[in-house]
């Protein structure tokens, strides 16, 4: 069976894998493993940073991410996220464990100057330490909570992003109790987005690899809008070339060239993992970037 | 040969807020505009959506088709807007089955009529209206979330000196090195999350140079209010009308835009 292709429409989003595969957490649900001893990609320089950051202005990026591993454990992670809001948006992913007060005020101040919103996506898997800790580690709920409470006094609205370990029929409830629990930490008005787990990495041996079926074929691809995939907007900068997509870190074949011009092939789904692109769409985005549903003519898209 | 102008008004997102529609009719009229566009979204959220039909035709305003209309028209099912709060979405689906419940026919046959995008000249400038963005019409182009050379980018594939879109509900203009521009025109149909209770629409002028001007518009919400009510749409929403504050379908706003809010 031929794996079918996405081609990228169009460079939207710029990732950067800034501490590579490196983490202070080793997390059981990890889709790339990454954790204290993980060197498989290492920390990006500052000036590689800037270097596409010019570069992205050619190819009119719209939305910088950087995720890692954890990014604030590049010690130039502040100055990183600076200039990028001269840019353009930036959006970092972290586990929130790590921040510091003089850090999040300079972070505080350079949103404030710029015409650009600065994201801080927190990952907290549970609204208690009960749910979350026996995914993320010991104490990693308080830790985490702390982060969120840092970040609020910073004037931040940060959006917890929460993997989904239950049924989908439990959305609503984990969703309240996110709420309630926010809330009772002095965050007033939380912003919550539920992620569907990526079944590659650790995850896999947490809950279950993917099954036979749950691959992408060109069937399904009629009609579907490509365009709303990750890998159909999107491209990663890493210290050893330029991937697909944040989630194929891991795969060789995820690796499309050494710099961003050689990396704008078409890309065939041929990994398990993009079932769970093909089932969601854009899981990686942020919500104000709907990326999926209509073309200009109407027609309707992913669902 | 594209149609010129000089001085047009335009808005989107009526959101059946009819009585807003009317005053900013008047208001045009009242500045001499050559001609009125509106950018689509012409239900959702407010009360008795076939009222919003016969004013814009009274009024001459050329239309065009937003996500709103093509769900309604097409009765795709949803507004298209990728809600996941399920608040957010319990919300969206009310108004939309209202919306769908209250729209003739006659009126959802004229929505499929209505183009994708509209094109003309103002004085020197190609003006290309869009409803999202010039390649998706559900794009979200946030002042926040939108960089200036991204905008560059959409108006040389799209041969625009001027784009103008809505969707997004709060407006803002970006001038762009070589003159060009890009304006959200805003919407009429409800406050723009700020605490006051008009709303907004835009007049783009070209002579000679490109200048926007938002024209802030106040209507009697007070009675849209209390229609919403007699109709029993979502308490949440009237109090919108009322307030100014959005206090749904947040999700949706980045950073920046959501810290401007109460909610
Ligand atoms: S999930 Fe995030 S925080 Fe946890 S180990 Fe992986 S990179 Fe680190
Ligand atoms: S994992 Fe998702 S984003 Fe990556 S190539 Fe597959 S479908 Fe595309
Ligand atoms: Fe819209």
């Amino acid at each position: 069976m031929k794996a079918p292709l996405v081609k990228l429409e169009a460079l939207d989003h710029l990732w950067f894998q800034v501490t590579g595969t490196l983490c202070n957490l080793t997390c059981h649900h990890c889709f790339i493993s990454c954790g204290p001893t993980n060197h498989a990609f290492e920390q990006m320089t500052l000036e590689s940073i800037r270097d596409a950051l010019e570069a992205s202005r050619r190819h009119g990026v719209k939305e910088y991410f950087f995720t890692g591993g954890e990014p604030f454990l590049h010690r130039q992670m502040v100055e990183i996220l600076e200039e990028t809001l001269e840019y353009g948006p930036a959006t970092v992913l972290t586990n929130g464990t790590l921040f510091d007060e003089a850090g999040l005020a300079r972070l505080a101040r350079a949103e404030g100057r710029s015409l650009y919103s600065l994201e801080l996506r927190i990952s907290i898997d549970g609204f208690t330490p009960e749910q979350n800790d026996p995914i993320r580690g010991k104490g990693t709920f308080q830790r985490a909570m702390r982060g969120v409470r840092q970040a609020v006094e910073h004037g931040f609205l940060p959006l917890i992003t929460v993997m989904r370990s239950w049924g989908e029929d439990e959305d609503h409830a984990v969703f309240e109790g996110f709420v309630d629990t926010l809330r009772s930490i002095g965050y007033a008005r939380p912003r919550i987005k539920l992620l569907p787990p990526l079944r590659i990495g650790r995850e896999e041996k947490r809950s279950r690899g993917y099954g036979n079926d749950e691959v992408v074929t060109e069937e399904m691809m009629v009609g579907y809008d490509a365009g709303a995939l990750i890998c159909g907007h999107s491209r990663v900068l890493t210290d050893r070339g330029v991937w697909v997509c944040p989630i194929l870190i891991d795969a060789p074949d995820g690796k499309l060239g050494d710099t961003l011009e050689e990396s704008f092939d078409a890309f065939a789904l041929r990994h398990r993992a993009c079932h769970t692109c093909w089932l969601n769409g854009s899981i990686c985005s942020n919500p104000s970037s709907n990326a999926a549903g209509l073309d200009v003519a109407g027609k309707r898209a992913s669902s | 040969m594209l149609e010129r102008f000089e001085r047009v008004a335009v808005f989107g997102g009526v959101y059946s807020n009819h009585l807003a529609l009317a005053a900013l009719l008047e208001d045009a009229r009242r500045r001499s505009v050559d001609a009125i566009f509106c950018l689509g979204d012409l239900g959702a959220f407010g009360p008795n959506p076939d009222k919003v039909f016969p004013l814009l035709r009274a009024g001459g305003v050329s239309a065009m088709a937003g996500n709103y209309d093509q769900s309604i028209a097409s009765d795709l099912g949803d507004c298209q807007c990728g809600y996941t709060d399920p608040r957010d979405n319990h919300y969206a689906h009310l108004s939309y089955r209202y919306t769908y419940g209250r729209t003739s026919s006659e009126n959802r046959a004229w929505m499929r009529t209505l183009p994708a995008e509209i094109r003309f000249m103002l004085g020197r400038y190609r003006v290309l209206c869009c409803h999202g963005s010039p390649r998706r019409t559900n794009e979200f182009l946030w002042e926040s979330t939108t960089p200036t050379h991204f905008i560059d980018k959409l108006a040389v594939a799209h041969d625009a000196d001027v784009i103008a879109g809505t969707h997004t509900g709060i407006k803002w203009h970006r001038r762009l090195a070589s003159d060009r521009h890009f304006v959200n025109v805003g919407v009429v149909g409800r406050p723009e999350n700020d605490g006051r209770t008009n709303v907004w629409y835009s007049i783009l002028d070209a002579r000679p140079d490109f200048t926007v001007t938002f024209v802030p518009l106040d209507y009697d919400h007070e009675s849209l209010a209390r229609e919403m009510e007699i109709e029993e749409l979502p308490r949440e929403f009237v109090e919108t009308i009322r307030t100014g504050w959005w206090s749904t379908c947040l999700e949706v706003l980045p950073a920046k835009e959501r810290k401007k809010g109460r909610f």
